[in-house]
């Protein structure tokens, strides 16, 4: 497969809309603009952090960009090739490049099969291994995410939520992907835990050079494993860029508030409090203008009649907002 | 709330029509009332005749057209059996399995309810184990053989109440008994159930602990969050038992009403009258449910239509 | 006997992990619950009696002696010798007990060929309207809607008036009216499934929808479908007893459990065991399946329990 750029993935005016039905016959009455013009490219081995607050529409962008779920319009470009044209990418063996690992990792086992059933289902499915060989790869693999092998018999119910959450990454691992998306994988867990996962995926990364979609609703731990952040936003992007700059120059007023919402221990780290108020708008059929404005302080006019486009206001840095804004004091 | 209830009445009229044409249908194509009304003996003929009398002998979808278009006036036609207008007949039944479905419902709720949230305040107790065992027990028995034993027991071996027969209130003490023992072991059922569910949930854990007056109101927020299911049981076993499921009971009990009619209109074929019956039943039961789905509305602050 | 295969188990395994055969296993299911076991333990013999008819049964249940009629139960041979008429013998002189195994064939496969057929089809169209969503849902769950506003006696006894009394046609009445419950059911299973997490792991790592649907979803699926199909042969048999007592079920001379009370009704002042046993059989077989069924329910849902 050749590659002609070092962008594994890239995502052009990605839109999903969901009806919402209603009527006696059950027609779309309205629709939901879970996610809005997105677009945004993921370099080789790099780790893009994908932040905003639940509803957003971040975990549909971590979906429509595995093919698990259709896009409205818009592309997704896997390795140069449109994930959605099946003449370049068969869904199966697109599966072999991209995997997924859920937030709620029990919720995707089935209950019914042991750990070894599980995290070989992947082997057994694209015909890579059986039985002995299985059992040896699956062991292989368990190792990988630091289990023991002789969980492999245990079955879901009986581990711990940081066990669970291992044989979920273990299973996503298991066809060699080159890009995994990661579905908020700590905030199910214990805190005492979410340290540990987070080393293992960043040493994951660095031992299978493996690609990231991190997605999650806390900023912090999104800069602890990106090198680069999208602040998504009902349904759009309003900053990106790599995951320093936007964490040391805040230029939108949400990551500022986003940041600001996150404790940090060290009164004179502090930022000063962005305690947002009004609104947050429905993604229900969004009235024009920018979708933060009900809750935003710095807020022009402007603001409420035109949505602003996503502009390169310092090298890499884009953000999507008329006014000139920047965050107070740096953090870090 | 109007978009809800132009839904709910389209709805109705689905059901009522879907019910009659079905039934008409069924009996005019595959039945064949005409042998049984009259003697074996009877010639080619007569057969001929008194189909062509009835209006049978018309093309189905005529007389379906016929029917659908008296229906509407509320027009059955005349029993073949009675020789009398056919919704009149039913309207005219009806009363008295009312009244001993009513009593029988009064004293399920009576007896049921109370002892099911007992139970689920007091669960694994005496009571809860002995509630739970005799509403399992109880919807296991045939009411209509349960009729029986109770006649047997109490009629003839002790000639409390009487056999048989309709007036009194003695004669509506042994069916009402008969009658409610299944309502009762399902409210009881759904009571238990639906209140321990309340009764664990945060909020009354909560109030429990902090001590007895807050017990009261407790009961009064667990009552009223388990009431839609129990409305729905009560609901669904009155529209069953309305709907007919009163005919072996009232058999054994010489009761005179609709349950009664349904069994002798099946045994005599009469068409007319059974449209009326299946109409009415199907009025009601869509009644019923309506008042239960509006009540809904009142129980649970939840639902808005 | 059980002591031997306990140490025929124990000999063949060295291991320290005791290999437990499948029948052991399967009285696991059972600790905790063994009322759930008597009612299994009654209801495999009520069935295995039905089954063999021929072979318990003492007497040919429609072959009566006048001369023996309304003989109350008894545990002495008759004048004419023959086996004791133990529960007596009904109006026509014939045996009761023979009446009832006999009554019990009848009633049991009435109920379990309505179950049978009347849950596939049921089933069939849930899971096509689940699967498929869209119109074919819409329709499908509209008259499922709609049939079951219907009332159920009332059609049953029109389709019996129309059809013809009898096992055949009672049996074809019965499924008319009750395949709904088996679609609602079967439609939500494959609804909640196919919008679980799991399923939407189970594209991630590439399995083929006939794989998710067989290996995923179904093995899920079967523990509620078991259940229903348990509690609605509980209610079966009761509404044949309920139909054949009102003299539109089962025909005579073949006995059910049901026409047994309804042609024994008249007699019950001078002879009450006509009545009484069907009766108790009949709330003997349903309670044991509501048991059972109730058993099935909690014990093979994988939430509740520890599996295996």
């Amino acid at each position: 497969m050749t590659e002609n750029n070092d962008n594994i993935i890239e995502v052009k005016n990605l839109v999903k809309y969901f009806p919402l039905r209603g009527g006696l016959l059950g027609q779309p009455t309205s629709w939901v603009h879970a996610v809005d013009d997105v677009s945004f490219n993921i370099k080789r081995g790099q780790t893009l952090g994908l932040v905003g607050e639940s509803g957003c529409g971040k975990t549909t962008v971590g979906r429509l960009v595995l093919k698990l779920i259709e896009p409205t319009s818009g592309e997704v470009i896997f390795n140069s090739k449109n994930i959605y044209d099946e003449k370049f990418w068969k869904e199966k063996e697109f599966r072999r490049n991209a995997q997924i690992i859920f937030q709620d990792a029990f919720s995707s086992f089935d209950i019914r099969k042991n750990v070894e059933n599980i995290v070989g289902e992947p082997l057994l499915v694209h015909g890579i291994a059986q039985g002995k060989e299985l059992k040896e790869k699956v062991d292989d693999l368990l190792k990988l995410v630091g289990l023991k092998p002789e969980i492999a018999k245990e079955y879901p119910h009986t581990l711990s939520s940081g066990q669970k959450q291992c044989v979920g990454i273990a299973r996503s691992l298991a066809l060699n992907p080159t890009f995994v998306v990661a579905d908020e994988p700590i905030s199910a867990l214990d805190v005492s835990v979410r340290a540990q996962i987070l080393n293992l995926l960043k040493d994951l990364q660095k031992k299978l050079n493996l690609t990231y979609l991190f997605i999650s609703h806390d900023i912090r731990v999104v800069y602890y494993l990106s090198d680069y952040i999208a602040v998504m936003y009902v349904g759009k992007l309003v900053e990106t860029g790599p995951a320093e700059e936007v964490f040391a120059h805040r230029l939108h007023p949400y990551t500022e508030a986003l940041l600001t919402a996150v404790p940090i221990e060290d009164p004179k780290m502090r930022a000063s409090k962005e305690i947002l108020q009004g609104e947050v708008p429905s993604p229900v059929d969004p009235p024009p203008g920018c979708r933060f404005y009900p809750r935003c302080k710095y807020a022009i006019a402007k603001c409420k009649d035109e949505n602003p486009e996503l502009i390169e206001k310092s090298p890499g840095h884009f953000v999507s907002c008329f006014v000139d804004f920047h965050g107070s004091k740096t953090i870090i | 709330m109007k978009r809800y209830i132009i839904v709910r009445l389209l709805y109705t009229i689905v059901v009522i029509l879907g019910v009659s044409i079905l039934v008409f249908v069924v009996t005019h194509m595959v039945g064949n009332p005409v042998n049984t009304m009259l003697p074996l003996q009877a010639t080619e003929a007569e057969r001929a005749a008194l189909r062509h009398q009835l209006g049978l002998d018309k093309p189905l979808f005529e007389q379906l057209t016929t029917f659908l278009g008296s229906m509407v006036k509320l027009d059955f036609g005349i029993s073949w059996w009675q020789q009398i207008p056919a919704l009149g007949i039913v309207i005219n039944k009806m009363p008295a399995t009312f009244m001993l479905v009513s009593a029988a419902m009064i004293l399920s709720i009576v007896v049921a309810i109370p002892l099911g949230i007992l139970a689920a305040y007091k669960p694994g107790t005496f009571l809860d184990r002995f509630l739970t065992s005799a509403s399992l027990i109880g919807l296991c028995l045939p009411p209509f053989w349960l009729g029986l034993m109770l006649v047997l027991f109490f009629a003839v071996r002790l000639g409390w109440f009487f056999t048989s027969g309709y007036g009194t209130l003695r004669h509506l003490i042994l069916p009402t008994i008969t009658l409610a023992v299944v309502p009762m072991g399902h409210l009881a059922q759904i009571v238990r159930f639906s209140m321990a569910e309340q009764l664990n949930a945060q909020y009354a854990i909560t109030a429990r602990a902090k001590g007895a007056s807050e017990t009261a109101v407790l009961f009064g927020h667990a009552l009223k969050n388990a009431a839609t299911s129990i409305v729905t049981m009560g609901g669904s076993d009155f529209g069953r038992l309305l709907a007919g499921e009163t005919a072996a009971v009232e058999v054994v009990f010489g009761w005179p009403g609709f349950g009664t009619l349904i069994v002798d209109t099946i045994g005599r074929q009469d068409f007319p009258l059974l449209q009326a019956e299946v109409f009415f039943v199907a009025v009601v039961i869509c009644l019923i449910n309506l008042i239960v789905d509006i009540s809904y509305a009142y129980l649970d602050p939840r639902i808005k239509y | 006997m059980s002591n031997n295969t306990q140490q025929g188990i124990d000999e063949k395994n060295s291991k320290s992990e005791v290999k437990k055969n499948a029948f052991q296993r399967f009285l696991q299911h059972f600790s905790g619950n063994s009322l759930a076991l008597v009612a299994f333990i009654l209801l495999i013999l009520i069935i295995a009696i039905s089954i063999f008819a021929p072979f318990i049964a003492p007497y040919d249940p429609a072959k009566g002696n006048i001369v023996n009629r309304l003989k109350p139960p008894t545990l002495e041979r008759p004048a004419d010798g023959g086996f004791p008429h133990i529960l007596g013998t009904d109006q026509q002189g014939r045996d009761v007990l023979s009446r009832l195994i006999y009554g019990g064939r009848v009633s049991m496969s009435v109920g379990f060929t309505v179950v049978a057929i009347g849950g596939t089809i049921g089933t069939l169209l849930g899971l096509i309207a689940g699967y498929f969503g869209g119109w074919t849902d819409l329709i499908i769950m509209r008259i499922v809607d709609v049939a079951s506003s219907f009332p159920g006696l009332l059609i049953a006894l029109t389709f019996v008036m129309v059809l013809g009394p009898g096992q055949a046609n009672l049996t074809i009445a019965l499924l008319l009216v009750g395949w709904m419950i088996y679609a609602r059911m079967a439609r939500s299973q494959v609804l909640t499934a196919r919008e679980s997490t799991m399923v939407e792991a189970s594209r991630a790592i590439g399995c083929s929808m006939p794989r998710i649907l067989f290996n995923h979803i179904l093995p899920n699926v079967i523990s509620p479908l078991i259940t229903t199909f348990v509690l609605e042969m509980a209610h079966m048999i009761s509404a044949e007893a309920n139909m054949s007592f009102l003299g539109y079920g089962i025909q005579p001379p073949a006995s059910s459990w049901g026409l047994m009370i309804g042609e024994g009704r008249q007699y019950i002042t001078s002879a009450w065991w006509i009545v009484v046993f069907p009766g108790l059989i009949i709330a003997l077989t349903v309670l044991c399946l509501n048991l059972v069924g109730n058993w099935v329910r909690e014990e093979f849902d994988p939430l509740q329990k520890g599996r295996h």
